[in-house]
């Protein structure tokens, strides 16, 4: 127990998210938008997956989904043992404090109407049974926490700045002692100043509390700085899984290495002579993706097998998860071009037809 | 968790937050027209609930009424009298009582009903058609025929319940209630609906807050700006409707006054007296009047954003 691999507290299996788009007078219902199609992964106890990709890729939808606060299309979200996707309400609601979730616009995720003490005080509300007292010390017991002044108990959210928003963002998702915390996007509204200094925050938290996070983002240096593993999604799928350090030194997919060209240098003299991978085209819309990969409209690196059949994300070295069909053998890109129809399981993902 | 604060070196802040009503009552106070808005509400339930008990009673002949009939205002009748002999200031109280307690109650049905219908429409989505499709229903249909024919069937199976009086002042402020909630409930409805696909009301779902809490807790509290507005706009209308309901021989009997009675009873003197016409429409005015001013610093006091300006 105690020399083990750490354990993975979160396994999402081919998990699918399709929003209905619906016309006609009787809203019949005439397709999908594919927000997040067939995405597996896991999380291991402690650790940090950061979640990147460009706008309207699916990164948020999954990280909500994976919370149950969608209802998923299809798949598994394996936590702590219990599988969120299908839990029943009750049973739900009793799993609902092992899992919280730190929102985007800290602006927005705060009621209002109500003072700091209350909001971080509503989970306790829901799920304790503590006595005004109790709670009350629990309250400032986390504002300390997260660094807010116990003498703001008593304001409201539109007093404080979005650094300190979002300090009460966090405080109220720790009440409750989660296990698991998303984090979707928690300072892509902030100032860099204050952004450096949330980041900080959550990694002290982490390294306090023993905490799991699902890190959502688009900003790569802040993953870069705060993920043990990352997770590139496109499209709705994820295209590269891999270990922070190996994916930035030496990305495989063509779109993460697209992805990562575009980030910009400290050192002038490097920034000078960063070579930009710049796509071509938009993205294909969700609804009516690319029949092989969902990348082959815009990849630089496209071949015939690509337009045809979409690739599998499977593991090409240790830890190292790649969707790609430059990097499968010959022997299973032959056997995948001949039977596309057949659904073959591997370890990570499903091959998917649509 | 008790041990954990008192083990704390330095001193640890533990006093409980202040309650909000205070803060309210604070940001209330420093709203001028609320103030005298409320006093001016005052005085006039004073006046119509104390006023008939300190004023002289009148039992009027036959001889009386004719003698006393279109008086000049006086020491003893301030007001002066109408084409009836009846002391009119007498009459301005005991109208203002029904008018005041069918405009309040009226509003609150309406309000309530309205409140209730958007609320449910906005945050679930499967009765949103049906409810709203009710809604449009009822502002389609003609009201004062519609008032006019609930009148004519319930009139006299609530007189047999309640009394006469009582009886037509329920039956009164029912109908009014029920047809005057739309326009709420698409208020409601639209700030609903916004207000559900915000972040908060998504942070509380992810605690596996109950539909019940997160409406009472997050929603409702949101919405309370225009319901307020909507709400002392509901007063004057429902006072108004109930004076063309008397006017129509529909409402209270003939020799119960109210303010729109009196308002209409005066229109036909109107050339000669004009002061009869003036008097109740002052009256309803200024309730309206001050029921707004009460209802806008209510609002400004409960919106923490506004709050301490």
């Amino acid at each position: 127990m105690f020399d083990a691999a750490p354990r993975k507290l979160v396994e999402v299996k081919g998990l699918k998210m399709y929003f209905p788009i619906t016309a006609g007078i009787f809203r019949r219902k005439v397709g999908d938008v594919k927000a997040v199609d067939d995405v597996s992964f896991d999380i291991l106890e402690g650790e940090t997956l950061g979640l990147v990709g460009e706008s309207g890729c699916g990164k948020s939808t999954c990280g909500r989904a994976i919370l149950r606060l969608y209802d998923p299309t299809e798949g598994e979200v394996w936590i702590g043992g219990e599988n969120i996707a299908m839990a029943e309400a009750a049973d739900l609601r009793r799993l609902r404090p092992a899992m919280q979730m730190v929102f985007q616009d800290p602006q927005a995720s705060l009621n209002p109407r109500m003072t700091v003490a209350d909001i971080i005080g509503e989970p306790l509300e829901e799920h304790t049974k503590l006595t005004r007292d109790e709670k009350l010390a629990r309250v400032y017991e986390l504002m300390d926490a997260v660094g807010l002044n116990r003498a703001f108990a008593n304001r409201y959210p539109h007093a404080f700045s979005g650094g300190q928003r979002q300090r009460i963002g966090i405080a109220r998702a720790l009440a409750l002692n989660p296990k698991f915390i998303v984090c979707d996007e928690p300072i892509a509204a902030l100032d860099v100043s204050i952004q450096a200094q949330v980041v900080n925050l959550l990694e002290e938290l982490q390294d306090k509390f023993g905490l799991t996070y699902l890190f959502i983002s688009h900003d790569l240096s802040m993953v870069r700085h705060i993920a043990d593993r990352v997770a590139v999604m496109y499209l709705g799928r994820i295209v590269e899984l891999a270990p922070r350090d190996q994916l930035f030194d030496r990305p495989l997919h063509p779109y993460t290495e697209a992805l990562l060209s575009a980030v910009p240098e400290a050192d002038p003299e490097t920034e000078a002579n960063r070579q930009r991978i710049i796509l071509k085209g938009d993205v294909p819309s969700p609804a009516n993706p690319p029949k092989g990969c969902n990348f082959c409209t815009r990849c630089p690196k496209v071949f015939d097998l690509c337009q045809r059949v979409k690739p599998v994300l499977r593991e090409i070295e240790p830890g190292r998860h790649v969707a790609c069909h430059l990097y499968e053998t010959q022997k299973e890109t032959a056997r995948a071009g001949a039977a596309p129809e057949a659904r073959k399981s591997t370890q990570q993902g499903e091959q998917h037809e649509t | 968790m008790r041990d954990t604060a008192g083990t704390q070196a330095k001193p640890v802040r533990m006093e409980r937050p202040r309650s909000q009503w205070r803060d309210v009552w604070d940001q209330f106070k420093t709203h001028k027209g609320a103030l005298v808005g409320m006093t001016v509400l005052a005085l006039l339930v004073a006046f119509v609930v104390i006023g008939p008990f300190v004023w002289h009673e009148e039992k009027l002949t036959t001889t009386q009424t004719y003698l006393n009939k279109n008086k000049p205002p006086s020491l003893t009748y301030p007001l002066g009298t109408d084409h009836l002999g009846r002391d009119f200031f007498l009459r301005m109280m005991e109208g203002g009582r029904v008018s005041i307690a069918v405009g309040l109650v009226a509003m609150t049905i309406s309000i309530f009903i309205g409140t209730t219908v958007g609320m449910l429409s906005g945050f679930f989505k499967r009765l949103d058609g049906p409810l709203m499709r009710l809604t449009d229903l009822f502002l389609s249909l003609p009201l004062l025929p519609l008032l006019l024919v609930m009148v004519m069937l319930f009139r006299d199976a609530l007189a047999r319940i309640f009394g006469p009086e009582l009886g037509t002042f329920v039956l009164i402020v029912i109908a009014i209630g029920v047809t005057s909630w739309m326009p709420a409930a698409r208020i409601v409805r639209g700030e609903v609906l916004a207000l559900k696909e915000r972040e908060f009301v998504l942070a509380a779902r992810s605690l596996g807050t109950p539909n019940r809490r997160l409406i009472l807790r997050h929603v409702l509290p949101n919405v309370v700006s225009p319901v307020m507005v909507a709400a002392t706009l509901d007063i004057a209308s429902a006072i108004i409707t109930e004076s063309a309901l008397s006017f129509l021989g529909l409402g209270f009997p003939p020799d119960f006054p109210t303010w729109g009675r009196l308002l209409f009873d005066g229109l036909s003197y109107m050339q000669q007296y004009p002061e009869r016409v003036i008097w109740p429409g002052l009256a309803i005015s200024l309730t309206v009047l001050a029921v707004n001013y009460i209802g806008d610093g209510l609002r400004d006091a409960l919106d923490p954003r506004i709050r301490g300006r």
